[in-house]
């Protein structure tokens, strides 16, 4: 009988992402509603030594498969490594993060294992012994709430910044576990052949504390930096909506929307994004969203939290000023 | 260059979506469909290699007859042959069972490169395409941005992009890979290339036709069950921020946010 809550730990560079402490944190608490331990799964490099801490999140375990053929992440490997690993322990439940690596490794490995999987959720919990999950579908536009029928381990992936980090508890740590595996090199058909670091340092979208937007209304690309200036006060992330990354104002990788990212940080502030349904869907899950827009009638301020019915060359410059004094004490 | 393109057909993005009165399903009647638009930067992709290496592009759909729209679509745009999977035991099925058809449909073809969507902006799963290419026994590449197959044709290096940089992955051929935004600016189907399509081979297959069991897939079929569907929560309503001038509503907005939201 498959028992036990897996949660796959995500790194990079031996540094533990947070993501994964989202997942743990929440295992943790699906465990306990089954009353069955909590194993974390960390692959990696030279990695043993960031296990035990694992436990100061809920881990009562950490299963540990170190070897330098996984280091960086590829599908290949860690599909290959996770599986065999999962046959052999028999989890109930196995939960990866939605990043964008735990969306890959997810898609691959639930094929690899012929079960069901449920990608991206937001919301999970234990009914009659069995997972359920939620996801939006549609971009946000309806939720599903979904079940795995017949199908073990019950697979799904966590939306970034959704599930809350538990306090860690320094006086716990896991039992760690040497993972016994086997890793045929005929079976790694990928390589990393180069990594193109992007030097701003920005955090990515989708996993952004804060995110300052801009649209059309920034009537060209030398004025995102009255937002670049906001974003870096308060520790955001600069997106875009899809009219001004079309207008080549800013990269593809800014997008927010239904063709772009979905994201969800605790504050969204939108300036002069009109609000069309393509727009909303992709931040509708934002936990406090502003909007700063000329036009009192934008579709965006029937979602915002706060309005500022204003032209956002005169708000976004003073709202910087008025932050940071409130910054400063 | 022998390429494949799975293409889905979801509804336009600018619909509203209604929950049917069986809470498990959506109302369908007034729905405008559309090729995925991730799908279609599959295409385009495809089409520019072929103009370069030579060889088909082969379109593969599978869903209701209504999907034969979005094939002749992709036909119009330069692709040479389409494949629609169409049987009414599919109706309803889940990402891995439709992978499982289209492995049926692809394992037959020759192809050196397949393309998928990164994502269906319908159900959001972004399974399909890693789920085919585990079923064929080839790698994949998700979320690419850049695609360079070497000169010789027997590898590729795929730009794609994870929080905060860029991987270049290699692989050899053949691979899946799966298409963002960013790719590339797909083309439009021209008015000769529309009547072109018309003339151009479109295959139906049935599951018995790939050989497939129908109890494998469906509603019946499905490993991740929908027990219910619901409109996204509503959001209580927000305030407008007073104030006689920017300056003013600026300070009340960042009070706000400070002291009522205290997210900053
Ligand atoms: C298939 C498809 C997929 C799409 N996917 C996406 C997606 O993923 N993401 C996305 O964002 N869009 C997407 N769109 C596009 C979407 O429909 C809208 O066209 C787009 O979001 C509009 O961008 P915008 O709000 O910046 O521009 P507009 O709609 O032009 O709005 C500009 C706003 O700025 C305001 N404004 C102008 N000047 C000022 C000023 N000085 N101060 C304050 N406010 C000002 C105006 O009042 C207006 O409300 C998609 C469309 C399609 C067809
Ligand atoms: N019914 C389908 N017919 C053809 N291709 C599909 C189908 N479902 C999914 N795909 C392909 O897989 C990608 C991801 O879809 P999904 O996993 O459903 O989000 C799509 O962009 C398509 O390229």
């Amino acid at each position: 009988m498959a028992q036990g809550v897996w949660t796959i730990v995500e790194q990079r560079e031996g540094e533990i992402r947070k993501i994964s402490y989202e997942i743990i944190s929440e295992g943790r608490r699906l465990a306990d509603a089954l009353g069955q331990e909590l194993t974390a799964v960390l692959l990696g490099a030279g990695i043993k030594e960031k296990a035990a801490g694992l436990g100061h999140y809920g881990a009562d375990k950490v299963m540990v498969a170190d070897d330098p053929r996984l280091d960086p992440y590829t599908t290949d490997a860690y599909v290959a490594v996770i599986s065999q690993l999962v046959k052999a322990g028999e989890p109930a439940l196995l939960l990866v993060g939605a990043s964008v690596q735990g969306k890959d490794l997810a898609a691959r490995l639930s094929a690899n294992l012929d079960v069901g999987m449920a990608q991206d959720c937001t919301a999970f919990a234990i009914e009659d012994g069995n997972l359920v999950a939620i996801r939006p579908i549609y971009a946000g536009k309806a939720y599903a709430k979904v079940t795995f029928e017949n199908s073990r381990p019950q697979m799904a992936t966590a939306r970034p910044n959704v599930m809350a980090i538990n306090e860690p508890d320094t006086s716990k740590s896991a039992e760690v576990i040497d993972a016994s595996f086997t890793l045929e090199d005929s079976a790694l058909k990928t390589k990393v052949a180069e990594v193109i670091k992007d030097e701003s340092g920005k955090v990515d979208l989708t996993e952004a504390d804060k995110i300052v937007s801009g649209g059309r209304g920034m009537k060209g690309p030398e004025n995102y930096k009255i937002l670049e200036e906001l974003a870096d006060l308060i520790g955001a992330s600069v997106g875009a909506s899809r009219s001004a990354v079309d207008a080549g104002w800013r990269p593809h990788s800014d997008q927010v929307g239904q063709t772009g990212k979905v994201v969800s940080p605790n504050l969204y502030i939108a300036c002069g994004i009109s609000g069309a349904i393509q727009h909303l869907a992709g931040m509708s899950t934002s936990k406090v969203i502003v909007a700063i827009n000329k036009d009192p009638d934008a579709p965006i301020f029937q979602k915002a939290d706060y309005g500022v019915v204003a032209d956002l060359f005169d708000v976004v410059p003073a709202l910087t000023e008025e932050v940071k004094k409130y910054l400063e004490g | 260059m022998n390429i494949v393109v799975c293409i889905k057909q979801v509804p336009d993005t600018e619909t509203q979506i209604k929950i049917a009165s069986d809470n498990k399903s959506i109302v369908t009647d007034d729905i405008k469909w559309v090729m995925n638009p991730y799908d279609e930067f599959g295409v385009e992709e495809a089409l520019r290699l072929k103009e370069k290496f030579g060889g088909e592009v082969t379109v593969v759909g599978l869903g209701p007859k209504r999907v034969t729209e979005s094939l002749r679509t992709a036909l119009a745009m330069g692709a040479d042959k389409a494949v629609l999977i169409t049987d009414d035991a599919l109706e309803g099925s889940d990402s891995l069972a439709v992978a499982k058809a289209l492995a049926a449909a692809i394992k037959d073809l020759e192809y050196d490169l397949i393309f998928t969507g990164q994502r269906g902006v319908d159900d959001d799963m972004g399974v399909a395409g890693a789920s085919l290419a585990e079923l064929l026994g080839i790698p994949h590449v998700a979320l690419a941005v850049k695609v360079e197959v070497a000169e010789d044709g027997k590898s590729v290096k795929v730009h794609r992009p994870v929080e905060g940089q860029t991987l270049v992955i290699e692989s050899g051929l053949p691979v899946l890979i799966t298409a963002q935004k960013g790719l590339n600016e797909p083309r439009y189907a021209s008015l000769p290339g529309i009547m072109k399509a018309k003339k151009k081979p479109l295959d139906e297959k049935s599951l018995s036709d790939l050989g497939l069991d129908s109890a494998q897939f469906g509603q019946e079929g499905r490993k991740v069950k929908v027990l219910e569907l619901t409109p996204p929560p509503e959001r209580a309503a927000g305030k407008i921020v007073e104030g006689e001038t920017p300056q003013e509503k600026a300070a009340e907005l960042a009070r706000l946010l400070h002291e009522e939201a205290k997210v900053i």
